[in-house]
């Protein structure tokens, strides 16, 4: 048989292992977001909770500060300002580790 | 204009969740990691001495209760002390582990003026119930900064210091002025 049609089995080349998260890394990604979700799971569970949905005799404090509200508001904190900058600090770390 | 105290509480619920969510991040990755960027290090002792600015606030509007204003006075000096500590502990003109003995001292005062200024006892009403649970939760979590003095590298303390945070945080959120201990399930007083 002509080897000019006859061609080899083309090798599976090994691929790279998919760079995996640390579960250092994954825990800090998730603690904004947990935050978050428990503060609307709170806010589904009481909505009388949150003013705007209940109206009546409320102050300027109440709209202001919303328990479920705040609750979202310091995971979105978290998650904005806190997370990606300690990730990005930690995976060069944990580099600098598996160079060395 | 002045606020109510469950709004008060729920204020400090939000600071105690952050800081908590702080020590936490920082017991994961460790506080070499944490403190590689300056303003990160410098942001748990500044929400510290901010929130106890906060509470002098407090303390000025607790006019209504001797015992409430001592008390508010109480935390707020014991967090200002605390944060200034951590502050120069961070800044490096504080070295020795020993410092931690400040923030537990603080916890442990903090609980015994939440214990000292409740008149009521535990059943009496949501609010007393939370005034003892969160005073004898801050007595007994007022060990682990002990423990840190003693051994610092260990996680297992830093993480408990964060959770302490935590569990006061979810504490605070559940107050209200006036409301049965369990809500729709009633037990203890309120309306």
């Amino acid at each position: 048989m002509s080897s000019e049609y006859a061609t080899s089995i083309p090798r599976e080349e090994a691929q790279e292992p998919a760079a995996r998260r640390s579960w250092r890394t994954l825990a800090i990604q998730l603690l904004g977001p947990l935050t978050i979700v428990g503060g609307v799971v709170w806010a589904v569970a009481q909505p009388y909770r949150i003013v705007l949905l209940d109206r009546a005799g409320q102050g300027i404090y109440d709209y202001l500060f919303q328990a479920p509200l705040l609750v979202v508001l310091v995971g979105l904190a978290f998650t904005f300002c806190i997370a990606p900058g300690l990730v990005d600090d930690l995976e060069a770390e944990e580099l600098r580790g598996t160079e060395a | 204009m002045v606020p109510k105290p469950e709004t008060a509480h729920w204020i400090a619920a939000a600071v105690a969740l952050f800081i908590g969510l702080l020590l936490l991040s920082e017991a994961i990755v460790g506080t070499d990691v944490f403190r590689r960027r300056a303003w990160r290090a410098y942001l748990f002792p500044a929400v510290v001495v901010a929130s106890s600015v906060g509470l002098w606030i407090i303390t000025i509007l607790s006019t209504f209760s001797t015992m409430h204003l001592l008390a508010h006075a109480l935390w707020a000096q014991a967090a200002l002390l605390a944060g200034a500590v951590e502050l120069a502990v961070v800044r490096g003109k504080l070295k020795s582990p020993a410092w931690s003995l400040v923030p537990g001292c603080a916890l442990l005062i903090s609980g015994l003026a939440f214990l000292v200024h409740e008149p009521n006892p535990w059943l009496y009403s949501r609010s007393a119930f939370l005034h003892h649970a969160i005073g004898w939760m801050l007595v007994a979590f007022a060990l682990i900064p002990f423990a840190q003095a003693l051994r610092p590298r260990q996680v297992v303390w830093r993480a408990g210091f964060a959770l302490t945070f935590l569990l006061l945080a979810v504490l605070l959120f559940a107050d209200r002025d006036a409301a049965p201990i369990f809500g729709r399930y009633g037990l203890g007083g309120g309306p």
